[in-house]
């Protein structure tokens, strides 16, 4: 059996809690041939060159079908079952994708429409940060996954869209089971995960129905939130098709809280793995802003992406991705890569000219980024503000079996108390 | 000591007991002051600025003070760090002795310096005719007082703006115009709005999308003469085609005039197109000789570039200020070979007509132009300029998160015209002539003349026009 490589290497589930080593290896050889014709691009300015390209697709409908596995001709991966949803702005090009963000940003924090719409949330975070935080009086240990990182961001993105809290542990688990069963690395084919993607399949399409019926319930009632002032008033463009705008509610739905709670996570699990620059912010409060800016550099909520396919041979970095392959742009190696930050391995809470690639570049630019920002400061600062004397209990912690968005499933904190 | 343990105290002591004056205080003498501190300049530092106000930002001047959204005062520049400088606010430098080193002030005042930092930028050029000029309701636009007084003309209802000129501040103000609902009419001389900046087939765009949100746009013609009541009020403007215009708001957007008189007799290289300085920002004295003690940032430096085949660019631009600024204070506390390049790629924003307009390169240069993505009909479109088979310039209409992938095709000199790209094609990919204005003609009395003819005796020569 031939060996694997650095990037294999680094998707093994005994690997994510430490993919760096592997990305530095990966780094050795900038756009990186798989043996399955993936072209992985593990470098900072070959990964911005191409976020820029305009002869990069990031439409699923342009890849080509994957090479199943070998000998298991019955595992189709989880991406082709997501397929089946009409494609959402982070899988299709312009203008289609111009058009679609441009309607989803008036109703989030567009200019004419909503441009108070992220900073008005600022005493509402304030107030179920505080809320969890006094959750936590009395107690000596605290999962900050379960008890601090999850509770807030998916309590905003159910109010910011107008899904109610109450269908929270139906969605939680179909967005679970079908993140749980995504593996795009050697792992892929074994029969546990064969099982996983069976029961993935199921919940995509529940979280499909469960969304469409939501738009349907606007259609007829409009309510509050993002998603039936979508359903009513989509702009001078016009209104998305029912299909796109469900896919594109599943998406915000999903990303409007998965890569927060794994970024406020690994904030907390990072600032615990070093002492120094905790105790820094603790004295410097102002600092946070700066610092969330560190943290999604030294721990990527998105750690690569994987529907962009070259539209048209490209050559970089000495290597020509031809027209059709797939590119897998690795952000959690770019943000590590020491041509473009120094001592990258370093957490530097004032790190200056720090424009990393935790919520990507270019058309794709996280979509939630000003809200997620937002979110974390207030979490965090008050997290270090208000915890006495956190210490963390297992160190790695678990972490979830997906690739890409990575994240701790519990960090265990041993505390002191809680401030006022 | 070494020679080099020597120039290193040197600039020690510099940093610690120089005395730094910067004229202008507008973006690029505040990032400049800020710069220097931040180089570990902890000597003595004056700020020069003949406004009496602290840094403000003029971007918003032409945009969001007009809609009344932001007070014309609201605007001050956020300050990157503490200065701990002497700020000489509301008096303007009107001389500049090099042999004394001395800045002279409006109020007579000598300021010594040891070095000296040139950030005066431009003004607006006034309508020309001074009787004209001084009837109420000819504004031109600046300054944070030109903008408030705009503001308020706009507020209270005019029947009809008359915008002469169609550059950028003039489609902005027509754009405002029409947001808030307000009659407008603007008078080009060239054949369609933006012209000179992005040419004729940009600018054809530009003129379409001006009709379309109903500004009553002529092309081709100048104003001859502006005409007030009895009250001193201006009424209406004859224009060269024998048209009249009722208006009684005049915006002269005539585009701006280098504040260079004051370094007349300097003997720095300073002329109508500003200070010329070396890509460092060193001033050059009218030998073209590189200066020691004077160096130039923002609109009024004028320095040669290296993608641009050395010529020497003026740019009027945001981030020039900034940077040039940056480089500019770097150089003035270090020797060589510590020197920094101000190679910037030139880039520019506007906003209008609800569409954001972004280029970057020097599109003038270029004398073709290809459609690249998007749709023309749609006003949502990158296109790109090229000369000679390599790319120069890219302008984007709503198309803003593109421009970084021209930029960097600019900055490899890629070929003209680029790669088609995947997706959002154009309907036509085919280059065409950009149709810029030919380039001015000549001034009839040359600025610059050389003198002497022994090599040894050989110098420049500054001679006012009109002597």
């Amino acid at each position: 059996m031939p060996e694997e490589t650095p990037w294999q290497q680094a998707l093994r589930y005994a690997n994510r809690a430490d993919p760096y080593p592997f990305y530095a290896e990966l780094r050795k050889t900038p756009v990186a041939r798989q043996p399955d014709g993936t072209y992985v691009v593990s470098t900072y300015r070959e990964i911005v060159a191409l976020l820029h390209d305009p002869r990069v697709s990031s439409d699923v409908r342009r890849l080509p079908a994957r090479a199943p596995a070998p000998a298991e001709p019955g595992a189709e991966p989880i991406t082709e079952a997501v397929i089946e949803l009409e494609p959402n702005i982070i899988t299709c090009d312009p203008p289609e994708h111009d058009r679609d963000r441009r309607m989803m940003t008036r109703h989030f924090y567009g200019p004419t429409d909503a441009p108070h719409q992220i900073s008005d949330l600022e005493p509402d975070i304030r107030r179920i940060v505080a809320g969890l935080l006094d959750g936590m009086r009395g107690k000596t240990r605290i999962d900050v996954v379960d008890e601090f990182a999850y509770p807030l961001p998916v309590k905003l993105i159910c109010k910011i869209l107008g899904v109610p809290l109450e269908d929270e542990p139906r969605f939680h688990t179909w967005i679970e089971t079908a993140l749980d069963a995504l593996d795009l690395g050697p792992e892929a084919a074994s029969e546990e995960m064969r099982s996983r993607v069976a029961g993935a399949r199921g919940s995509v399409k529940e979280l499909e129905q469960f969304m469409a019926g939501l738009l349907r319930q606007y259609a007829e009632q409009p309510g509050p939130g993002m998603i039936s002032a979508m359903v009513h008033n989509g702009g001078p463009g016009g209104r998305m098709s029912e299909g796109v705008l469900a896919s594109n509610a599943v998406l915000l739905l999903f990303a409007g809280h998965e890569t927060t709670v794994n970024l406020i996570a690994h904030s907390v699990l990072t600032l615990l793995r070093h002492p120094e620059a905790l105790e820094k912010l603790r004295r410097r409060p102002d600092l946070i802003v700066p610092a969330v800016e560190e943290l999604l550099r030294f721990e990527s909520s998105v750690q690569f992406w994987h529907t962009r396919s070259a539209v048209e041979d490209i050559e970089i970095a000495g290597t020509t991705i031809p027209a059709g392959a797939p590119i897998f742009l690795v952000y959690g190696s770019g943000n590590r890569d020491p041509e473009r930050f120094t001592d990258p391995d370093r957490l530097d809470l004032e790190r200056p000219d720090n424009e990393h690639l935790g919520f990507s570049q270019g058309i794709h630019f996280c979509f939630g980024a000003p809200l997620a920002r937002l979110e974390v400061q207030v979490a965090v600062g008050e997290f270090v503000r208000r915890v006495e004397n956190p210490r963390l209990v297992v160190d790695p912690p678990p972490y979830r079996h997906n690739q890409i968005f990575r994240g701790p499933r519990h960090v265990l904190v041993d505390i002191d108390g809680i401030r006022d | 000591m070494t020679l080099a343990a020597t120039l290193a105290e040197l600039v020690r002591d510099f940093k610690a007991n120089g005395r730094i004056v910067i004229v202008g205080a507008s973006l690029a003498g505040l990032r400049g002051a800020e710069a220097l501190r931040e180089e570990g300049f902890t000597g003595s530092l004056t700020i020069i600025g003949d406004e009496p106000y602290e840094p403000y930002d003029r971007p918003p001047l032409s945009k969001q003070v007009l809609k009344g959204w932001v007070p014309a005062d609201h605007t001050l520049l956020p300050r990157a760090r503490e200065l701990d400088a002497e700020w000489r606010l509301g008096v303007a430098a009107t001389g500049l002795d090099r042999a004394a080193r001395q800045v002279r002030l409006a109020d007579g005042e000598q300021v010594p310096y040891h070095r000296l930092l040139i950030a005066t930028g431009t003004r607006a050029r006034q309508w020309p005719n001074p009787a004209e000029a001084a009837l109420d309701g000819v504004i031109s636009l600046r300054t944070r007082d030109d903008a408030a007084r705009l503001q308020q003309a706009l507020a209270a209802r005019p029947s009809r703006v008359l915008v002469i000129g169609g550059g950028f501040i003039g489609s902005e103000v027509a754009s405002v115009c029409r947001d808030l609902d307000i009659p407008v009419t603007l008078t080009e001389r060239g054949p369609a709005p933006l012209v000179g900046a992005l040419g004729g087939v940009i600018g054809e765009i530009a003129a379409q999308m001006q009709r379309d949100h109903g500004v009553d746009l002529r092309c081709g013609v100048s104003v001859s003469a502006l005409e007030g009541d009895a009250a001193g009020h201006v009424r209406r403007a004859r224009l060269s085609d024998g048209t009249t215009v009722e208006a009684d708001v005049v915006l002269a957007a005539l585009g701006s005039i280098r504040n260079v008189e004051w370094l007349q007799g300097s003997g720095l290289a300073a002329g109508p197109w500003g200070v010329g300085c070396d890509a460092g920002g060193r001033a050059f004295d009218i030998n073209g000789v590189v200066t020691d003690s004077v160096y130039v940032a923002g609109d009024v430096a004028r320095m040669p570039h290296v993608l641009y085949e050395y010529q020497f660019l003026a740019m009027e631009h945001w981030d020039n200020a900034v940077f040039g600024a940056e480089v500019a204070a770097h150089n003035m506390v270090n020797l060589e070979p510590h020197y920094r390049p101000h190679l910037l790629l030139p880039g520019f924003w506007s906003g209008q007509f609800g569409v954001n307009i972004k280029s970057v390169g020097v599109p003038p240069f270029g004398d073709e132009i290809v459609f690249t993505q998007g749709s023309v009909k749609d006003r949502s479109f990158a296109a790109a300029y090229g000369r000679r088979g390599r790319i120069v310039a890219a302008v984007t209409f709503d198309h803003g998160k593109w421009l970084e992938y021209y930029a960097h095709l600019i900055e490899q000199s890629a070929p003209f015209p680029p790669p088609p790209p995947g997706w959002d094609r154009p309907d036509v990919m085919r280059p065409v002539p950009a149709e810029f204005p030919a380039p001015g003609v000549p001034t009839a009395i040359p600025d610059v003349v050389l003198t002497g003819h022994d090599p040894n005796e050989r110098r420049a020569e500054f001679r006012p026009r009109g002597h």
